[in-house]
This record gives C-alpha cells, sequence and structure tokens, in this order.
C-alpha cells in the first residue's frame, strides 16, 4: 500500500489540497511545509509549548498532535485565518492582534501566533474572565521572554474595549 | 500507511478488521508526540474522534453508576453534572497539560495508552471502576480496571476490540484528586493521589498513580482509616487531631507505594509526595462541605 495519498483540508475557509504527504504528518507540518501557513510554529511537537496552538471545529488543540490526515471534513482555522490574511494579502489585525501590539505583549514573537489564539478562543467563550480563567487559559503556551505581564495586560485591553462597544474581530 | 476516519461503531470495526495491526487513534497527545520524534512510524491508524457512539456519558436507569464514554474529553470531564458526580476525576482531567491538551485528550485514550503517570487511572482505580471493551457485531465484555490494566503501557484490550468507555460507580462523599510534578501546569504526573469516600459504605478509598507499573491502590490504609472516621450523611469526621490522624495516614498510603527512580524524579520523593498527597486529600475531604446527592 502506498505511504503516500492526497487528501483536502479546510483551512480558514478553503478546501486546501495536500498531495505528496505522507500520512503520519502532523497538521502543524502540513500547514507550514505544504499548505504554505507559516504562522502555527514549530517548537516542542508534543504539546508542551503552545506555539502550534489552532482552533479545529471550534476547539483550540495544538497542531502538532493532530494527525493532519484526520482532519479531514474538520472547519481549520490558524493565525492567518484570525488576522482576516490569508495567504498574503493585507493584514487586517484582530483586536487581540491590536492589543498584543500596543501592550508591548511581543518580545521575540515566537509564541505570540499560539498566544493569540489561545486568547481569542477564551474571549469569544468568556467574554468577561477572572485572572484565574486568564491564567489558566494561556497556562499551555510558554513564552520566555515576556514573563506574561504585557501578554495579561494585553488580554485586560481587548475585554475593555470589547466591553466598550468594540465588536469581537 | 493507512488512516481510517470512521463515523459510526460499526464503521470502526469495520476498518479494524481490514487493519488488524492498526492504531487506534482518539486526541492524538500519546501516539502524535511517539509519531512526531520518529518513535513509531504505525502502518495503519483508524482514527476514533468522529465516532458518536464514543462520544458523551450516560448515567444508568439505576442511577448508581455512569458510562463515561472512550471519547469524553479532559475539557468535557471538568464541567457540569459529570464533574458535581465525579469531583476526583473533574479535578485529575484540570491537572492535564494545558486547555490545548484537555480539549484534545480522552478517556479512552488514557486507558488505551495505560501509562503510569495517566491521571484519569488512580481516580478510576479508587472508584473501582470497570472497563468496557467492544468487539464486531455488539459483543462486549466488562472488566475491573485492574484486570485492564496489566503492566507498564499494556492492557487487556485484544487487537479486535475498541474501549467504548468506563463504568463508574456514584459513591456519595468527598473526593479528592492531587498530583505533584515539576510545575504546575503542563505537567506530567511524578505522583498522584485519587481520595474517595464512600458515606453510605462507610469507606474510604485512595488510588496512586506514578508510583508502580500500574495504579494502585492504599487497602491498609483505607481499612485502617475508615476505623477512625464517623461517617454521617453530611460528610466524615475525626474524635482526634485531624493533623496527627492525616500525617499518619499519609505514612500508611506512602507504604502503599511502589515507586522507581527515572528522569522524572526519585523512588523517595514519590514516597514523600505521596505522603503529602494523602494526608492534604483527607485533610481537605475532613473539612465541612455541602455534599451532593
Amino acid at each position: 500500500m502506498s505511504e503516500y495519498c492526497a487528501y483536502t483540508l479546510r483551512v480558514n475557509g478553503r478546501d486546501r489540497e495536500v498531495s505528496d504527504g505522507w500520512l503520519g504528518e502532523s497538521l502543524l507540518w502540513v500547514l507550514r511545509e505544504r499548505l504554505d501557513l507559516p504562522g502555527a510554529k514549530n517548537a516542542c511537537e508534543q504539546g508542551e509549548c503552545g506555539s502550534c496552538s489552532v482552533l479545529v471545529d471550534g476547539s483550540l488543540v495544538c497542531a502538532c498532535l493532530v494527525l493532519a490526515a484526520s482532519a479531514v471534513g474538520r472547519d481549520i482555522v490558524t493565525v492567518e485565518g484570525i488576522a482576516g490574511a490569508i495567504d498574503g494579502s493585507d493584514a487586517v489585525l484582530s483586536d487581540v492582534q491590536e492589543a498584543f501590539l500596543t501592550e508591548g505583549a511581543v518580545q521575540c514573537g515566537f509564541c505570540t501566533p499560539g498566544l493569540i489564539m489561545a486568547v481569542h478562543d477564551l474571549l469569544d467563550r468568556v467574554p468577561l474572565p477572572t485572572d484565574l480563567e486568564v491564567r489558566e487559559a494561556i497556562s499551555g503556551n510558554l513564552c520566555r521572554c515576556t514573563g506574561y505581564g504585557r501578554i495579561m495586560e494585553a488580554v485586560w485591553t481587548t475585554v475593555r474595549l470589547r466591553q466598550v462597544g468594540g465588536q469581537a474581530r | 500507511m493507512t488512516v481510517a476516519v470512521p463515523r459510526s461503531l460499526d464503521e470502526a470495526f469495520a476498518a479494524l478488521a481490514a487493519e488488524p495491526d492498526a492504531h487506534l487513534l482518539m486526541g492524538g497527545t500519546d501516539l502524535m508526540v511517539e509519531v512526531n520524534y520518529g518513535h513509531r512510524r504505525p502502518t495503519a491508524v483508524v482514527s476514533l474522534d468522529r465516532v458518536p457512539e464514543l462520544r458523551g456519558w450516560e448515567r444508568s436507569a439505576d442511577g448508581r453508576s455512569v458510562l463515561v464514554r472512550s471519547g469524553l474529553t479532559y475539557t468535557e470531564m471538568e464541567i457540569g453534572e459529570l464533574a458535581e458526580s465525579f469531583p476526583a476525576l473533574a479535578q485529575a482531567a484540570r491537572t492535564v497539560g494545558g486547555p490545548q491538551i484537555r480539549n484534545a485528550g480522552t478517556l479512552g485514550g488514557n486507558l488505551g495508552t495505560a501509562s503510569p503517570a495517566g491521571d484519569t487511572l488512580p481516580v478510576l482505580a479508587a472508584l473501582d471502576a470497570t472497563v468496557v471493551l467492544g468487539a464486531a457485531g455488539g459483543a462486549q465484555r466488562e472488566l475491573p480496571w485492574d484486570e485492564f490494566i496489566v503492566g507498564v503501557k499494556r492492557t487487556a484490550r485484544e487487537p479486535h476490540e475498541i474501549i467504548l468507555g468506563a463504568r463508574l460507580p456514584v459513591r456519595r462523599g468527598p473526593q479528592e484528586f492531587l498530583k505533584v510534578g515539576t510545575r504546575n501546569a503542563m505537567v506530567i504526573a511524578v505522583a498522584s493521589v485519587a481520595l474517595v469516600v464512600d458515606l453510605d459504605a462507610a469507606t474510604v478509598a485512595v488510588g496512586l498513580g506514578s508510583v508502580g507499573p500500574a495504579p494502585l491502590r492504599a487497602r491498609e490504609a483505607e481499612r485502617w482509616i475508615a476505623e477512625r472516621l464517623a461517617f454521617d450523611p453530611l460528610g466524615i469526621s475525626s474524635d482526634g487531631d485531624p493533623e496527627t490522624l492525616a500525617e499518619e495516614f499519609g505514612r500508611m498510603v506512602a507504604g502503599a507505594s511502589r515507586p522507581i527512580d527515572d528522569h522524572r524524579s526519585s523512588a523517595v520523593y514519590r514516597r514523600h509526595a505521596v505522603s503529602v498527597c494523602a494526608r492534604r486529600a483527607l485533610l481537605r475531604a475532613l473539612s465541612p462541605q455541602v455534599v451532593g446527592t
């Protein structure tokens, strides 16, 4: 039986064909190496760091632990989809991304896409989280630069802006 | 390599019949680590995460047990009526990885991998849970947890079988789960303790994780503490000083552990961690609380 075959994934609202892939590849590998979506970052490959966080059918997961071929038919959203800028079109940042910039929550930036996904996931489910809820929501995302203080501020800024009538983007 | 994504239990058994050596995949949090690191190169995978018959949980008609199906995620264990019925399971689920892992990882995966560090396993042990295995054509068998898990990452599942879920007896009374690792979030257990009080049977059950090849029970300590507690409909209490009682209880529970030195910790530390966790679990169970029915 052939080790290789083609399948189609639905990523950021578009059907994307994956060809010549080994069927054992992770979703993270497929996104980055086969679909030109390098937003999800590859660091630990064992679900420890959260830098590859994506939404699969609305559920926040580590793309490195998803067998890509098993995600056929699922709705996959990456940080490129959150930004509203897919495949190199002009970037329209989400409110969370804007807040990360204005609050200085980005240093080296490697963990940022994963954290953006985690914060969107939290605030779309829990618009007014407690401090503990925020900390728990980002506990699966490691940042070695910021010490998390500015990241927490970016979360609170987003919460405030959404509260004063800003529509979530 | 083949990847099957069955949409029903019948399809899953058919896929397994076609590839008898297939690796059964649920949330991927164990298998994909091995694949990513090149430790395993499966020739066939049957992905079970879209089999509706493996989703959710169900209370038995008499209300005395709950069948937790194998596709139930840790996130789902943390919430709602199930968490109220099995607080130790909810607490254990909350210690697993981060939200991303808890959204993916499942009870069935935890059972199928049967790692000594599997976080739900000491809870299942303390609850005297049984594991329900299914085969094609509707055949089922049900094994006590300690007959299902037979060694380090070894289970009694036959290649043609799929883990349908675990049956958890409902116990009225306090439950606790404590786990020690190298940090708070995203950690694999160095040692864990599940404590389940049954107010109606006037018993205490203690399950231990990461301190033996499979989950362990601390049966001598369980009997010892049950004789020294008063059980009433609202909770447990002790005549003497709770701290002294809990200290000795912790020491006895630690005596039931069979830890080893490995890359994660030492046997000495693990035994100590068990004694501390067991002491704290008992003190928490002794503190006044509202007990649900």
